[in-house]
């Protein structure tokens, strides 16, 4: 890649302090997002996915606080940024789209009143401009009759309407990056294709980059250019969505693939991972996906291993590392 | 394995979806019923698996809710195996597996006490000493150890939480479990789990299912038959691989084709338009006809017979020949 990547996030660390001592839920994540590319982020819940998302537009709340690493939006550093500039660049250069359209979703304002007020904080547009804009982007989400349906109130719209209005809200004011955490979870599978399928096809005329954080493997498959699987506030792999998915180097990610049932083969028995993720306050010494891990050397639990290169992705597995000597 | 042991018939519900007395009688409206389920009609032999699956609102809770007897039909029967016309079935014998454990678990009562309330409910072992010794057989059947018995349910996690549910829903000797949506709370690694355990508990136990979800994967995983439901009717009844392979109602394909596939990286697609309609208000005729690829004049104006596995205007040759 030869062009700057959009996002660019290196070591971020995260800390929660609590009383009983400090929890550590981001442990050095680094990864990058070029333009126009969508990079899909999964795990488990807990695993620090939707916390990295957080991070990244500025709204970790207190405790949690990021103690280390950098995240570069451009080239520019945001996370040091001051409240007020950091609101600037929020809905501007990086839009959001959340789970539940029913709570990202103003339910006493129009939903033209919330798309034209987006529109107005962040370009210099006239109240009329504006709503002829906010009328353009329900068109380009797929909603009937704009002109009618502008002055609606959010409950007025079924489920699937208002996870648009939520895209067009988050494309508004022409974001380079889009944030979209679990952004098909509420919905019923039909819609659920209709909002994935409406997504990619804006992202890729629009040359918007997407992090899509999401638990279903398959919705990364059909959409992802690029995948990043986390386990306990770490990223165990990533790499290409065919070689993750294909052939995963992770022994985690190799199970999480094996976990899923598929559609079209019967297994007897699908791979199951013992036990379950570690809480923050016991991450164990070394990987923390060592205790659960079925091919576990005796280095895993001494030394915590980087991501190197292992085919086309890069895996933090001391199998993977070249420098282990892997006994025969 | 091909003996029935549940047989449902023209199973229907409705609900009362009116406004409270007074204000609609001033507002001269009349009832206003939501039909929640209707004509529903499916066997289940003794061993399998049954899956019902569908979108939110179509009906498959409530029918699993009138099969354990928690909801009362408002019209059609529910029979099991044996039992006499009219009667339920021997105390313990349905059993059902919800969805949330976190909801499900009495979170002021110890483990042990959990799985032992359905046998003192059935009276099915009188002493303390037989049922604790029961508990601790339960417990390590699940994969959970004897003394975890001693903790309360905020001491497991879900997957953990899910196998004191099953083990609870074991307890009274059940033939028959209902499993009302057993994974969906569940991260995919612990579903595997659960799923590995409740298949094989079926080969030890020779229990029944009834299996609820909206996951069709996790349904293909389990199922020997599934149900498609849509707006509370059954559009289709067949084989798990017979479905798969050959689904028959267009409502089944757009199910089968909607789900994100790993298999298929980067597929672009034409998703079907438009969502699940009001139940309160539902189309005319068969119900999927405005969202179906196919639909005829008929299809909007007569409901489609359930014929063959499945209920579409589009499988029988006369309608077709005669549009």
């Amino acid at each position: 890649m030869t062009e700057k990547p959009v996002l660019e996030v290196k070591g971020l660390t995260l800390d929660f302090a609590t009383r009983r001592g400090t929890l550590r839920a981001l442990d050095g994540v680094s990864f990058t997002i070029g333009r126009g590319e969508v990079l899909g982020v999964v795990g488990e819940s807990g695993a620090g996915k939707s916390l990295t998302g957080t991070a990244i537009i500025g709204l970790v709340e207190r405790p949690g606080r990021i103690t280390g690493g950098e995240i570069r939006l451009n080239g520019q550093r945001i996370d040091n940024l001051p409240p007020k500039e950091m609101r600037a660049i929020r809905g501007r250069k990086i839009g959001m789209i959340f789970q539940d359209p029913l709570t990202s979703l103003n339910p006493v304002f129009r939903i033209g009143d919330q798309l034209t007020e987006t529109l107005q904080a962040h370009l210099p547009l006239s109240k009329a401009e504006a709503r002829q804009r906010a009328i353009e982007l329900l068109i380009e989400v797929g909603i009937p009759a704009p002109e009618k349906r502008i002055d609606g109130y959010p409950h007025e719209f079924s489920g699937g309407m208002r996870q648009r209005v939520v895209i067009a809200l988050a494309l508004a004011a022409g974001p380079d990056l889009i944030i979209a955490d679990e952004p098909t979870t509420a919905l019923d599978v039909s819609v659920q294709a209709q909002i994935i399928t409406l997504l990619k096809r804006l992202c890729r005329t629009r040359g918007t980059s997407v992090m899509l954080i999401t638990h279903d493997m398959g919705v990364i498959a059909e959409t992802a250019d690029r995948v990043a699987v986390m386990y306990a506030g770490r990223i165990a792999e990533i790499g290409p969505v065919a070689d993750v998915i294909r052939h995963p180097r992770h022994p985690y990610a190799r199970g999480l693939m094996g976990a899923i049932p598929a559609l079209d083969t019967r297994v007897k028995r699908l791979t199951q991972i013992s036990g379950s993720m570690p809480r923050l306050d016991s991450i164990p010494k070394g990987c923390a996906f060592q205790p659960r891990c079925t091919m576990a050397i005796p280095r895993c639990s001494l030394e915590r291993p980087e991501l190197v290169q292992a085919g086309a992705s890069r895996a933090a597995c001391w199998l993977t590392n070249a420098e282990t000597e892997v006994p025969a | 394995m091909s003996e029935p042991i549940l047989e449902v018939t023209d199973l229907r519900r409705l609900f009362d979806v009116s406004k409270p007395w007074l204000e609609r009688v001033v507002a001269r409206e009349p009832r206003q019923l939501l039909t929640a389920v209707d004509e529903v009609s499916f066997t289940i032999n003794k061993g399998e698996t049954f899956a019902l699956v569908g979108e939110s609102g179509s009906g498959k809770s409530t029918v699993a809710k009138m099969v354990v007897g928690l909801l009362g039909p408002s019209g059609g029967r529910v029979r099991f195996a044996g039992v006499p016309e009219g009667q339920r079935p021997r105390p313990g014998m349905v059993q059902m597996i919800f969805q949330d454990p976190y909801a499900s678990l009495n979170p002021r009562w110890r483990v042990a006490d959990i799985i032992a309330e359905p046998m003192i409910v059935t009276g099915t072992r009188k002493d303390a000493a037989s049922r604790a010794a029961r508990v601790a057989e339960l417990l390590t059947l699940v994969g959970l150890s004897p003394k975890d018995g001693d903790k309360y349910p905020h001491q497991f996690s879900g997957g953990q939480r899910q196998r004191i549910a099953i083990a609870r829903a074991l307890s009274s000797e059940p033939e028959f479990i209902v499993c009302d949506e057993p994974t969906s709370a569940l991260d995919v690694s612990v579903q595997a789990q659960i799923l590995n355990l409740m298949r094989e508990l079926q080969e030890r136990l020779g229990l029944t299912y009834l299996f609820i979800s909206h996951n069709l994967a996790v349904v293909r995983h389990m199922a020997h038959r599934i149900g498609v439901m849509y707006l509370g009717r059954l559009v289709e009844v067949q084989e798990s691989d017979a479905l798969f392979l050959a689904p028959k109602h267009p409502y089944t394909r757009l199910l089968i084709d909607a789900v994100p596939n790993l298999a298929e990286i980067g597929r672009d697609r034409v998703p079907v338009q438009g969502e699940v309609p009001s139940p309160i208000n539902p189309p005319s005729g068969c119900t999927f006809h405005p969202r179906c690829p196919i639909a005829m004049p008929v299809c909007s104006r007569e409901r489609p017979a359930f014929r063959d596995g499945a209920a579409c205007h589009a499988l029988a040759p006369q309608t077709v020949a005669a549009e």
